[in-house]
């Protein structure tokens, strides 16, 4: 299993980018050339110089310093939110898949009138009642994003309630939740792994869509998605305040594609592309 | 399918019902009111303008108006844009925002399409290669970045189209790219994989083995079966472009409705929000149920019963 692993050229390729991307992140302070939030540590706007490697933004801020911290914002959104749905996902689409009937119409019931809500609209509701910033764009992703896992797992559970390993375990006497904790699910693992891999960079654009419009953190923080917004005010003459941020979410989409595609060809060799949007 | 087409629409209402009342407590929790601007008026003044627009009421019952209102088909006017009625706005707005998310769903189907057959058909070859390139950039560049480059490139640097507004067929260019590149990546991934899985099964081998043409077998015989998981994705897409064309059109300064939808909400403007949630909320539910009948007529196995 290993060697397969290490043999796939972009798993080994994109190990490398998410885990030098988590480790910038995870020691950004130390690594941070300047304070992210000190205005005024160059001149306002310049272009990227030794010093500044990403240039400075309206304030005279190191975008580089800003960038490094904007990664953990975008991590870290994408890994919580996608736990919550992977958490709150797996538990009503296997109650639903397994039990089925009046059960399954209810929690499905649920799962459609969530899946039909316009994350937007959520998004900016939850900015006004818990406030701008971190937990309001954490709620509004993970309550849309669930029933995506939901609807996956239920299907699964489905499949996998009829083999005879199930049937056994009723025969010798198990309980509901043994067999469906103990046996269906630990046999879901990897096409749910394959599933968060692929819901994890769709969090994290969504988040830095939310804030380039202004939903995400506020200022002095920075996401890549509030740096981006700041940059498109002068993107004709100061592209570069746009293109690095873009440029970092770019190469941590591609870290995750591949990590995701090579995730499934291994795990779940049955399934087509998991890429939901 | 009459029977399945009640309980769907049924079903329809209730999720609708559920967006609408959610949205409209949830509003009315958030701090903040209408008509406290920068102005401070009298108190009595205040409560005069609150009285005018039935917001002393209790909740319930500025509920059950606004709901008997909407049955006569009255969305009631602005507060923002006073005397206006909401449903002038949201018509005159819309079809900006109706024609971008149309057109870019046209394109994304139909670009997607082609190219997950063609990479499918000719697959291992350089077209191959350049279609899931095009693929893989949609998926993995953010939208404003997408923008960003576009612009740069072809209003700024090469001069062939306008960087922005929605006036004649060239200003649609290069908002309609930026949309659809992320659907057209997703249906155009899709469409490959499936079609690549489909060209491997029995039906095929004999269609071949029948002596008919490899565009007959691809086109006729394959792409039909490869096409159902494709039909699912419509629904999700259709609702990433609904949002999504709110980052496009404030890129490009696009007179749709994604101007209003943010500043309605911060506005306060309730009546505002209320007529978007219900116009975003019927056209999503919409695409899903068009998704569900779609299924059934390009997959006849699937009976509708099935469906739980």
């Amino acid at each position: 299993m290993t060697i397969r692993f290490l043999r796939d050229k972009r798993f080994v390729a994109s190990i490398l980018i998410l885990g030098g991307l988590a480790l910038l992140a995870l020691f950004a302070p130390a690594l941070a050339p300047h304070p992210y939030d000190a205005v005024g540590a160059g001149g306002n706007l310049e272009a990227p110089t030794r010093e500044f490697l990403m240039g400075t933004d309206v304030l005279g801020r190191d975008l580089f310093s800003r960038i490094l911290f904007g990664a953990r914002v975008s991590l870290a959104v994408g890994f919580l939110t996608a736990i919550f749905a992977l958490v709150t996902g797996t538990l009503t689409g296997a109650l639903a898949g397994y039990f089925g009937g009046k059960t399954d119409r209810i929690l499905m019931g649920v799962v459609d009138v969530f899946s039909i809500f316009p994350m937007l609209l959520l998004a900016i509701l939850l900015s006004l009642v818990v406030g701008r910033g971190f937990f309001g764009i954490f709620l509004s992703i993970g309550m849309t994003t669930w029933v995506t896992h939901a609807r996956l797992v239920r299907g699964l559970v489905l499949q996998t309630r009829e083999m005879p390993f199930v049937e056994a375990g009723f025969a010798i006497g198990l309980t509901h939740r043994a067999i469906l904790f103990r046996h269906i699910l630990p046999n879901l693992i990897g096409p749910m792994v394959v599933s968060l891999t692929f819901q994890i960079p769709n969090n994290i654009l969504t988040e830095s869509f939310l804030s380039f419009i202004g939903l995400g953190l506020q200022p002095p923080y920075a996401s890549w998605g509030t740096l981006a917004n700041e940059g498109f005010r002068g993107i004709q003459s100061y592209p570069h305040l746009m293109l690095f941020p873009g440029a970092a979410l770019f190469v941590t989409m591609v870290g995750f594609h591949f990590l995701g595609d090579s995730l499934r060809d291994i795990l779940d060799p049955r399934s087509g592309t998991n890429c939901t949007l | 399918m009459i029977p399945f087409l009640l309980r769907r629409l049924g079903q329809t209402f209730f999720t609708l019902s559920f967006l609408v009342v959610a949205t409209f407590f949830l509003l009315r929790l958030a701090p903040g009111g209408p008509f406290d601007g920068d102005k401070v008026w009298p108190p009595e003044i205040q409560a005069n303008i609150e009285a005018r627009y039935g917001l002393d009421q209790p909740l319930l019952t500025q509920f059950g108006t606004w709901v008997f209102d909407l049955l006569r088909g009255d969305l009631r006017e602005s507060f923002r844009y006073l005397g206006t009625p909401v449903t002038e706005i949201l018509a005159d707005a819309a079809p900006a925002s109706l024609a971008l998310g149309g057109i870019a769903l046209a394109l994304s189907v139909l670009v997607g399409i082609v190219l997950g057959v063609l990479s499918a058909w000719k697959r291992g070859t350089l077209l191959d290669a350049s279609a899931m390139f095009i693929a893989v950039s949609g998926i993995t560049l953010p939208t404003y970045l997408v923008a960003t480059l576009l612009v740069l490139l072809f209003s700024s640097h090469l001069g062939w189209l306008p960087p922005a507004l929605w006036e004649d067929w060239r200003s649609m260019i290069l908002p309609v790219i930026t949309l659809s590149l992320r659907p057209l990546a997703v249906i155009a991934r899709m469409t490959r994989t499936t079609l690549l899985e489909v060209l491997h099964s029995d039906y095929i081998r004999t269609a071949h083995s029948k002596g008919l043409r490899t565009s007959q077998v691809v086109l006729k015989h394959a792409l039909r079966n490869a096409l159902v998981p494709v039909v699912t994705l419509l629904g999700p897409i259709a609702a990433s472009l609904v949002t999504g064309s709110y980052v496009v059109e404030t890129i490009y300064q696009i007179p749709g409705l994604g101007q209003y939808f943010i500043t309605s909400v911060i506005d306060r403007d309730y009546p505002m929000v209320m007529g978007m949630t219900l116009f975003y909320g019927g056209i999503l539910i919409a695409c899903s149920l068009a998704v569900d009948l779609a299924y059934g007529i390009i997959d006849p196995r699937i009976r509708i019963e099935e469906q739980r």
